[in-house]
């Protein structure tokens, strides 16, 4: 039956006018997003964090692994952020650690993104059985202590940058797909939602024309978040010694300060503080869409 | 389950109490699939990794016989189901298994580490909430304005300061510069201090790392505690109160705190895996001799049953915990059980 209707276009299964206004209300949030001074700044810090991570290292053309200073030298002129214990230039390793975490957490993200949305677009949709299995699945991997699931498997298996990722994004997910499940349970029963059904769009047709862009603003808001969360928990990783111990990252830089917090305060402060600018770029962004969508 | 509850429903207003209980049920009996989810993730963690355990004991190059011993004495001899049942059974009886490094019970070793955890962490929480709770209200009483705002930014970036950061920063400002408090441990060393000295220098020490640790639960609830006045402020019981010529001050208070508190005590049981995360990195930082000192000190052993045991440990209590609040949370607001 549901085949036997052709060529559905989203025209036919919108009334005329839902698409360009619900097209407007996603652009407008975006817009009046950044037109709040949260978003502004959040915007700002993004790109102070992008610049640092993604285009100072061309710039910054000290080896930060390179003995380039005397030993523990508060910053001057030449190490501007000073240099650590075995005299490596510190601006050189915040610029260049920069990277590392951000492009960690981009694809714990990406791999959380993934299996929250379609197992919270699943649960949403089916219902039923499948519902209360996914959200039995998604208690138990959410009651999980990340920072401590972590650290077992980099004790088990050893460090390294693929683990860390899949298992920051295996154990990210939940929240993400709570919150989309939840918003697919409030729209699955409205009107236009219906209307597509009862035109005969395919169930696929339905999730992914229909659903998922009416559930995007409050999972946006959530990936921000996420963004902010999966940063701090990188951090906190390398912090702890459990990161790649071949790539620089800024939790590492704070967490080889540790010995040193009377001598060279320096060492602690300056990846510390570049960690916090990252991590509130993405929480003011987060923070501005929501305002923006009508919450607070 | 649905039929059941419409059923209930069926029979009125007047049984509230019974789909309240129904609620309860309901909601105990879900956390069974998620500890035995917590089991099985924590068994196929040990079966998975490469290595052996033994081995990392026993040494290389040993006594074959030493070895088989070594192995049956841990039940690592076994079929893989079979260590799996063995591996409930005996998680069911409390029993974590035995320390490689220290040889006598896990769950004995994370019960030591239990009191200095609390301390921080309900330190940290009490300092959160006395602080967040009138800097809520602060904000909440002119939004947007330039109170609100300030305190919204601050709020925001305590949120996104890293624990083991703010740790650190707090050592530099008040232990190591000012000189008010100390830098590392649980007590004084050498200090031989009993009774109400004892107390007070532990005291002490815990000020710092609580407060490093409550960072960011104080950020979380202030910004709870605004959004949630600012809504309650906006209804109905609320005009009626104004227009009885209540002041402002008193309706915000007494009329619109009580109910915007509820959701506190939600957030704050769903935030107990960040405390505890949090916990583990200002430990580490402080010398605090709780279970994240404890979880990096295994690490550095490899002591498999003590990490294992502490992730089990410390999924259950985040679970039971979460239990706890949702039924609390049913208690004081019936729609819960309801919907």
């Amino acid at each position: 039956m549901r085949q036997s209707i052709p060529a559905l276009h989203s025209a036919d299964l919108v009334p005329a006018r839902a698409v360009p206004i619900v097209a407007l209300q996603r652009r407008s949030a975006v817009a009046a997003a950044l037109a709040r001074p949260a978003g502004r700044t959040g915007l700002g810090l993004l790109l102070v964090t992008l610049t640092l991570a993604v285009v100072a290292p061309a710039f910054v053309r000290t080896d930060p692994f390179a003995l380039s200073g005397s030993p523990l030298a508060p910053p001057t002129y030449a190490h501007p952020l000073g240099t650590d214990a075995l005299g490596r230039d510190l601006l050189s390793g915040v610029v260049h650690a920069g990277g590392a975490s951000l492009l960690i957490a981009t694809a714990v993200v990406l791999v959380a993104v993934a299996c929250g949305a379609s197992i919270g677009l699943l649960a949403g949709y089916r219902g039923g059985w499948i519902d209360d299995a996914l959200s039995r699945a998604i208690e138990l991997f959410q009651v999980m202590p990340r920072l401590f699931v972590v650290a077992i498997v980099v004790a088990l298996f050893g460090p390294g940058v693929d683990r860390v990722v899949l298992t920051l994004g295996l154990t990210s997910w939940p929240i993400l797909a709570r919150v989309v499940r939840n918003e697919v349970l409030a729209t699955r029963h409205i009107e236009f939602v219906v209307a597509a059904e009862a035109l005969g769009a395919s169930p696929t047709y339905v999730v992914w024309r229909v659903l998922l862009p009416s559930v995007l603003p409050s999972a946006a808001v959530m990936v921000g978040l996420l963004f902010g969360q999966v940063l701090l928990t990188e951090a906190s990783l390398g912090f702890l010694g459990l990161g790649d111990p071949n790539t620089l990252s800024w939790g590492l830089l704070v967490g080889e300060s540790r010995g040193f917090l009377r001598t060279a305060w320096w060492l602690a402060v300056f990846p510390g503080l570049a960690i916090t600018v990252a991590i509130l770029a993405f929480n003011l962004l987060a923070d501005a869409l929501s305002a923006a969508l009508g919450g607070r | 389950m649905h039929e059941l509850r419409s059923f209930v429903a069926l029979r009125g207003h007047g049984d509230l109490l019974s789909v309240t209980r129904w609620y309860v049920v309901r909601r105990t009996l879900q956390i069974v699939p998620t500890v035995l989810g917590i089991v099985l993730i924590a068994f196929l963690f040990v079966h998975l990794a490469p290595g052996d355990p033994v081995m990392a004991v026993a040494g290389e190059h040993g006594d074959p016989a030493y070895y088989a011993f070594m192995r049956e004495r841990f039940g690592l001899d076994q079929s893989v189901p079979r260590q799996l049942l063995t591996y409930l059974a005996r998680i069911a009886r409390g029993d974590l298994g035995t320390s490689y490094v220290q040889g006598r019970s896990t769950l004995a070793i994370i019960m030591e580490r239990v009191p200095a955890t609390a301390l921080l962490g309900g330190t940290a929480l009490l300092f959160a909430l006395v602080f967040s709770l009138p800097l809520g209200v602060v904000a909440a009483r002119h939004p947007d304005s330039a109170r609100d705002s300030t305190i919204s930014a601050v709020a925001l970036t305590l949120f996104s300061a890293p624990a083991f950061w703010l740790a650190q920063m707090v050592i530099l400002c008040f232990a190591l510069g000012l000189r008010i408090f100390p830098v590392q441990g649980m007590t004084t060393a050498g200090s031989d201090a009993t009774g109400v000295h004892h107390v007070l220098d532990i005291a002490r020490h815990v000020l710092l790392p609580a407060v490093a640790l409550g960072a960011q639960e104080l950020a979380v609830l202030v910004r709870l505690t605004r959004s949630g006045l600012i809504d309650e402020m906006g209804r109905d019981h609320i005009r009626t109160a104004r227009a009885k010529g209540v002041r402002e001050i008193v309706v915000l208070v007494r009329h619109a705190f009580p109910r915007a508190l509820a959701p506190t005590i939600t957030v704050v049981g769903a935030r107990m895996g960040h405390l505890l995360a949090g916990a583990a990195v200002v430990e580490v930082v402080f010398g605090w001799p709780g279970l994240g000192r404890l979880l990096f000190s295994a690490l550095e052993t490899r002591d498999t049953p003590v990490l294992l045991g502490l992730f089990i440990v410390i999924s259950f209590s985040v679970v039971v915990v979460n239990l706890a609040t949702d039924l609390i949370h049913a208690a004081i607001d019936p729609r819960i059980a309801l919907g």
